[in-house]
Order: structure tokens, then sequence, then C-alpha cells
């Protein structure tokens, strides 16, 4: 086998790369965050919700759960264009990223609500704390902070996850690589080059996960306990 | 029926076998290089514990799409022209050879260390040891998290849409490009993915309950 490796398309199109990753991270960003609000907000309607919102919260995280990403975008992407609603790519794979990371993160704050001790929640009754004030004081910080190491590793899959965006034609790093692959016939090479940039990608993405951990938790920085 | 043709239900459920051939092509791999995987995860060699866990990192650090497009170019820089359902085999065992080293791992670790001491104790060697005192009950901590991860395996499947192999996702790619109904479509498709993956769900938090009990 004598095969000539040549990667001068890294000269020619850096721009292009460039760019791919800013919007890669940019998608990750835009998605955590509302997606972490969603899914908490389903994990507290399961557990402490009426009945038919419990329903509607296990329909949902069980439905996400399990199908595949990429047909919750066709879905969303090819259905909003018959239904003449227009919006651009990048658009719909955040909105469908919003709603999978949505559903993982349901379940993984609603185990992180059981293992909080009944005794918190009792203390915090005996202060006469509403039943509001209660989670959002008392239960919802100390299940984020046990279930933090969890959400890294969803967050980060969550990021791999948006290299699927590029089937929609979303210009994420993956889809960049399609694009240089087909003008230059490199295909083998662009996607190294890309694998090495997703795992600088992920380790970066955790290093700046646990960084915000430390800032969020101080009593663990006290305690010396790490995450 | 459903305003489609047969013949494009037919693709469709076509292509639901296809993901199936994948998925178990997927799990056997798996199984074939994860296990070695994860008994080098947990061995006292030097170099073993360190090369393994490299893998399981750059596995995990990297997208599936990209490894299906690495593998697939790879192989055809080689000469070799293969079915995309090769390339997408291969490309799915390296994925979950790392995730199911990994859960295996843990597995073996979660036996407590005295298991060992006692069997060592027993005159038992070390592969004595591992084959009839340690294994058992690892393979009891292992069942949940690995039918967990059989989900896994086969919604991601799906990726190797990416490449062209002709699997549930793809073919109702198609079929939406030549009906124009993607609410239908790809709500059948999640249908049939939700069909195969929910009961693997279900039982997979059946044998988590079951093992906390006992």
């Amino acid at each position: 086998m004598s095969y000539d490796f040549d990667f001068s398309f890294l000269r020619d199109y850096d721009s292009d790369l460039v760019y791919g990753v800013w919007l890669t991270l940019a998608m990750t960003v835009a998605a955590i965050v509302p997606g972490f609000a969603l899914g908490t907000t389903c994990a507290i309607s399961a557990l402490y919700g009426p009945a038919w919102l419990r329903r509607l919260s296990t329909a949902y995280v069980e439905g996400i759960r399990n199908t595949p990403l990429v047909i919750q975008v066709f879905w969303l992407f090819f259905g909003l264009s018959v239904l003449n609603i227009h919006v651009s790519a990048t658009t719909a794979a955040i909105t469908a990223l919003v709603v999978n990371v949505g559903a993982y993160t349901a379940e993984i704050m609603r185990a992180g609500f059981e293992t909080i001790p009944k005794g918190q929640t009792e203390a915090a009754a005996c202060l006469a704390m509403t039943r509001t004030q209660q989670i959002w004081n008392i239960q919802l910080p100390q299940a984020v902070e046990r279930m933090y190491p969890a959400l890294v590793s969803q967050f980060v899959l969550m990021m791999l996850a948006t290299s699927i965006m590029s089937q929609i034609s979303a210009p994420e790093l993956t889809g960049v690589g399609y694009q240089i692959q087909s003008f230059t016939f490199r295909g083998f090479e662009v996607y190294i080059v890309i694998a090495i940039i997703y795992l600088a990608l992920a380790s970066v993405l955790r290093l700046l996960l646990f960084g915000v951990a430390t800032a969020l938790f101080p009593r663990r920085r006290r305690l010396k306990t790490p995450l | 029926m459903f305003g489609l043709t047969i013949e494009q239900l037919g693709f469709i459920v076509r292509g639901a076998g296809w993901t199936i051939v994948l998925s178990l092509l997927g799990f056997v791999g798996g199984t074939l290089v994860g296990l070695p995987i994860a008994l080098a995860r947990s061995s006292n060699n030097r170099w073993l514990p360190r090369l393994s866990a490299a893998f399981v990192q750059l596995v995990q650090g990297i997208p599936l799409p990209v490894i299906m497009f690495v593998v697939y170019f790879g192989i055809s820089i080689g000469g070799f022209d293969i079915p995309a359902l090769v390339a997408a085999g291969i490309a799915m065992t390296l994925y979950s050879s790392a995730y199911l080293g990994e859960i295996w791992k843990g597995s073996i670790q979660a036996i407590p260390s005295t298991q060992w001491e006692a069997s060592e104790c027993l005159a038992l060697t070390p592969v004595q040891g591992f084959v009839y005192v340690i294994l058992p009950q690892a393979v009891r901590v292992a069942i949940p998290p690995t039918v967990g991860f059989l989900v896994q395996i086969v919604k991601n499947t799906s990726y190797s849409v990416v490449i062209g192999f002709t699997d549930l996702t793809y073919a109702a790619k198609v079929i939406n490009n030549a009906t124009f109904r993607p609410f239908l479509v790809f709500t059948i498709a999640a249908g049939i993915y939700f069909v195969i993956c929910y009961p693997m769900s279900l039982l997979s938090r059946k044998f988590e309950r079951s093992l906390k009990r006992s």
C-alpha cells in the first residue's frame, strides 16, 4: 500500500475549520443552558407535580431517550418546512438539541433529587419554608452538586452529538469537514484532523465545566472534596 | 396505508432490519473487543491499564459520525472497496467496545477485594479465582447497564446515515425525499426505534431494581 498523506488543506481551509469549531461550540453552549432548565423543570414536575404533569414529563423523557437524535432533528427540520415555517438549519439544530438534552438532564436530575435525604426537606419545613422555597433553595443546589459529574459527561456527549447536524446542512465542524473532503478528495486526512479537534474540544469543555464547578460550589472548595 | 404505498413502507421496514443487523454487529464486535479492554483496564500490569484507558478516552472523545468517516475513508485509501455495512460495523465495534469496556471494568471493580483474597486462601490461581469467584458476581452487576447500553447501540446506528448505509434512518430520509411527508415518515421511523428500544430500557430498569433488592 502506498499512499501519500497530504495535509495541505489545513492551510487552504483554515478559516472554514475555525468557523466550524466556533459553530460547534456556539450550538453546544446555546443548547446546554435552556436544556438544563427544561430538564430540571421536568424532573421537578415528574417528582412533585400533579398526576397529569407527571405522565406528560415521563412520556417526554421516555420518548426522547428511546429514539435517535437524527430522527428527532429530521422530524423537526423537515416538518417545519412542510408547515411553511422557515428557520435556519442552525436554529432547528439547537432546538432539537435542547429538547434532546432536556430529556437526559431530566433523568439525571430526578436521580439527584431522589438521593437527597428526607431530613433536608423536613428541616426546611421546620424553618417555615414554602414548598417552592424548599425545592429552589434546599433541594435544587444539592441535586446539582451531587449530579454535576453526570451532567458534565452528558453535556460533553451532547457537544459530540452536534456533529450530526451537518445532515441538515448546519455548517458545524463535521459539515465543514465534509465540504473540504468533497473539494480535496482527502477524506481520511480531513477526518483525522477533525477527530483530533473534537478530542481537544471535549477536553477543553470538560475542564471548563469543572472550572465552573469550583466557582459554583464554594463549599466543595473549602472542604476539599472533589466532585 | 398511512398515505404511503406498501413498497415505501416495505423499504422502511427493510431499513429497520439493517438497523438490527448493524446493532448486532456492533454488540458482538463490541463484546469481543470490549471484554479484553475491561480485563486490561483492571489488570495489575504496568502498561495494559494505561493503554486501554487511552483507547477508551480516544473513542469517547470523538463523535461517532467522525469515527464512521475515518473508518470509511481509511479503508478506501487502503485500496479496498468495501460495502458501507462493513465500515459501519467496524465503527460501531470501536464505539461500543470503549463503552462496554468501561461498563465491565466498573462491574469487575465493584466486587469487593475480599473476594479475591478469599479465593486466594482457597488456593485458587488468579485465573481460577477470576473465572469461578469474581466473574459470576461481576456479571450480575454488569447486566443492567449492558442492557441499557444496547439501547444506545441501536440508537447510535442511526449515525451510519453519514456514510450512506441504508439503515432505518437512511430509508426514512429517502422515503421523505420521495413523498415529502416528514411528520408521517419520521414518526413511523421514530415509532420503530421506540418499539425496539423501549422494552430494553424497561428490562434494564427491572434488572437494576432486582439487583438493588438482593
